[in-house]
């Protein structure tokens, strides 16, 4: 199924789509006025843009830097080309330390990877501890929004599946003693893990340290009480110098949910005392996107989500309706540059308002580039054929002006008295979920020559 | 070819040229607050924690029993304070320190604009002591505070292996429906003290 079925199954809950809508736009209200305190903001979003667009033309120069300094600390660096070798450079890692038991914290990349389902075949047991994370791994349900994965979720549901899985009272949907419940339940999985797996926010080319930023507290207490610590990064991670991050600090948090900056700010350079530190450094597929023409700066993501918090589209029809691991604007640049044809409906997930781009902390030019993917669509032959038809028919009718003129004409003299059962038909694929928009008399063509006349007479 | 080859050279095969230089120093002038302590107190309630501000050591005791009349097992690494002689590195692993109700740390600096204290672990044993404790107690010395993140980044340095992190509050969540919950894994308050 594509965008425009899924979506329609997410709306067939009006009152739900309509929460759902709210909830986010409040998180992108919260952002603005975050920025808003700053005065600095556009200033400090320039300056992302340009170490990331730096970082990207040196790209494997800071890699090799960064794997020089962190080795220095103590720190195990790993290369991986693809999810599956990222997988098996895990799974090697635990069976090192004959590891069953491990906590994550939340990671896109591991999300990517499918490592969950791969490790969990091998017979490890891996418990995700963001909060949000819990309850849809408890429910077998992917993410829906990269920040907020539990965002299409009410206290109801949660309820609901904590009663189920870790036992909590039935029908107390109070959010306090929910989390309290799983903050119980989730530190006897710290204390009993053997390993622990973070994400990766920033790699520090310079120090040879990573950083992970968590609300929660989950990533640091997964890194700090078993003795092993694996992170997985991807390579568009890397940032060059220490100083860098207070750019992206002071960006990130504000951007993704309005706070100043996230609880914690891990900065990890070597390991636990008597343990080991790994960092996977991961490609699958981005590397070729640093030569796109029109979509490399997707690659300068820092995942905060505020394109999804302000899109019309992604508010409305929920992160599911995009079937990708990474949902929202971003996800519907960066999912078509690995497969198009698979992400085929996703650049048209879109209503070009460009709200997206006007939010995003480093100045990513996404509405352009999902203009750019609808004609790459088109080139591949991968649009819909009624569209096709449509569009092919209208460009043939407007180099024709006669035949336009005529057809108008007709149109506005015809379509006002036509029965509603000829009007909205299968054909009409405006008139599915819209009433048609009232005919005028006369055109604009005729009305200018009316209006011509008029001044010289 | 080993992977990291073959990363290494797609990269070198995709990769852009680009104008784009790395910025020395700031484009701009970056905020500064006139009364630091204000703002850093003002952004710490927004995120859940509180600041109080000491005239001297001396009260030291006194002040963090006064919020935590309860707790029992303490831990505690800051000078002056005599509420535990347990600094919490006797311990073989952080396994140990699950049952501790308070943790009371020192903080190298504090940074106004978002309400963070730099902790820097290389006097801690336990890494895991910052986000086990139920509650947790920083204590900075006041004439350490800075306005933003930009001066708060050239007083720190990572020459050798080592832990360090920004913490600003409580550790809290919203992910069930928005609802913000203060200590979701961690402590479950934040109090900064700066004398």
């Amino acid at each position: 199924m594509g965008h425009p079925e899924l979506a329609a199954k997410f709306t067939q809950d009006v009152e739900r789509t309509h929460w759902h809508d709210k909830a986010l736009w409040f998180v992108r209200e919260k952002r603005d006025r975050a920025s808003k305190s700053v005065p600095e903001w556009e200033a400090l979003r320039r300056m992302a843009q340009q170490i990331k667009t730096h970082t990207m033309a040196n790209l494997d120069t800071y890699l090799e830097t960064f794997e020089k300094n962190a080795k220095a600390k103590g720190i195990q660096v790993h290369w991986a080309k693809d999810a599956e070798e990222h997988n098996r450079i895990t799974l090697q890692i635990l069976n090192l330390h004959n590891a069953k038991k491990i906590v994550k914290s939340k990671s896109m990349l591991t999300e990517e990877c499918h490592l969950n389902p791969y490790l969990e075949k091998h017979g490890i047991e891996v418990v995700d501890t963001d909060l949000g994370e819990r309850i849809i791994q408890f429910r077998k349900e992917p993410p829906s929004h990269i920040v907020l994965p539990a965002i299409h979720l009410k206290k109801e549901d949660v309820s609901k599946t904590f009663h189920e899985h870790i036992g909590t009272e039935e029908g107390n949907n109070d959010p306090t003693y929910l989390t309290r419940a799983a903050r119980a339940h989730l530190r006897e999985k710290f204390l009993g893990a053997d390993v622990g797996i973070t994400g990766v926010n920033y790699a520090i080319a310079d120090t040879g340290g990573v950083v992970v930023c968590t609300n929660e507290g989950n990533a640091d207490l997964g890194a700090t009480i078993p003795k092993v610590h694996i992170a997985s990064m991807g390579i568009e991670k890397i940032i060059p110098r220490l100083e860098d991050l207070a750019v992206f600090t002071r960006l990130l948090a504000r951007s993704a949910t309005g706070q100043p900056i996230t609880s914690y700010t891990s900065h990890f350079h070597g390991p636990v005392e008597g343990g080991e530190m790994h960092v996977i450094i991961v490609d699958n597929g981005r590397s070729p996107i640093l030569g796109s023409e029109h979509y490399s700066q997707a690659l300068n993501c820092i995942r905060c989500g505020a394109c999804m918090n302000t899109c019309p589209v992604y508010r409305r029809s929920g992160g599911f309706s995009y079937e990708a691991t990474i949902p929202g604007p971003i996800g519907s640049t960066l999912e078509p540059c690995k497969n198009l044809a698979k992400h085929k409906t996703l650049p048209y997930a879109c209503s070009l308002c460009a709200s997206c781009s006007n939010v995003c902390p480093i100045r990513i030019d996404l509405h352009h580039q999902l203009y750019f993917h609808r004609q790459d669509v088109v080139k591949a032959g991968l649009l819909d054929k009624k569209k096709e038809r449509a569009l092919g028919f209208a460009g043939w009718l407007f180099q024709h002006p006669k035949v336009l003129d005529f057809c108008g004409k007709m149109a506005r003299k015809v379509v006002p008295f036509l029965p509603r059962w000829m009007m909205y038909t299968s054909m009409n694929a405006w008139g599915e979920h819209r009433e048609m928009m009232d005919f005028p008399e006369k055109s604009f063509k005729e009305l200018y020559v009316e209006r011509q006349k008029r001044k010289q007479s | 070819m080993s992977s990291k080859e073959t990363i290494l050279q797609s990269i070198r095969r995709y990769k852009k040229e680009s104008s784009a230089t790395l910025p020395q120093g700031s484009s701009f002038t970056p905020l500064v607050y006139e009364n630091l302590f204000e703002q850093f107190s003002t952004a710490l309630a927004s995120v859940g924690g509180k600041a109080v501000m000491l005239e001297d050591k001396s009260h030291l005791d006194e002040a963090i029993r006064a919020i935590a009349q309860e707790a029992q097992h303490i831990v505690c690494n800051v000078e002056g304070c005599t509420l535990s002689s347990d600094d919490g590195s006797k311990y073989a692993t952080p396994h140990n320190l699950a049952h501790i109700d308070l943790a009371i740390v020192r903080g190298e600096f504090a940074v106004a604009e978002n309400g963070a204290v730099w902790l820097d672990a290389a006097t801690t044993r336990h890494r895991a002591l910052y986000f086990l404790a139920q509650h947790i107690v920083i204590v900075v010395d006041k004439t350490q505070l800075v306005s933003t993140m930009h001066e708060a980044y050239k007083r720190i340095g990572f020459d050798k292996a080592g832990y360090g992190v920004f913490v600003s509050g409580p550790s809290k969540t919203a992910d069930i429906e928005q609802s913000l919950v203060i200590g979701a894994h961690g402590p479950k308050s934040g109090y900064v003290f700066l004398i």
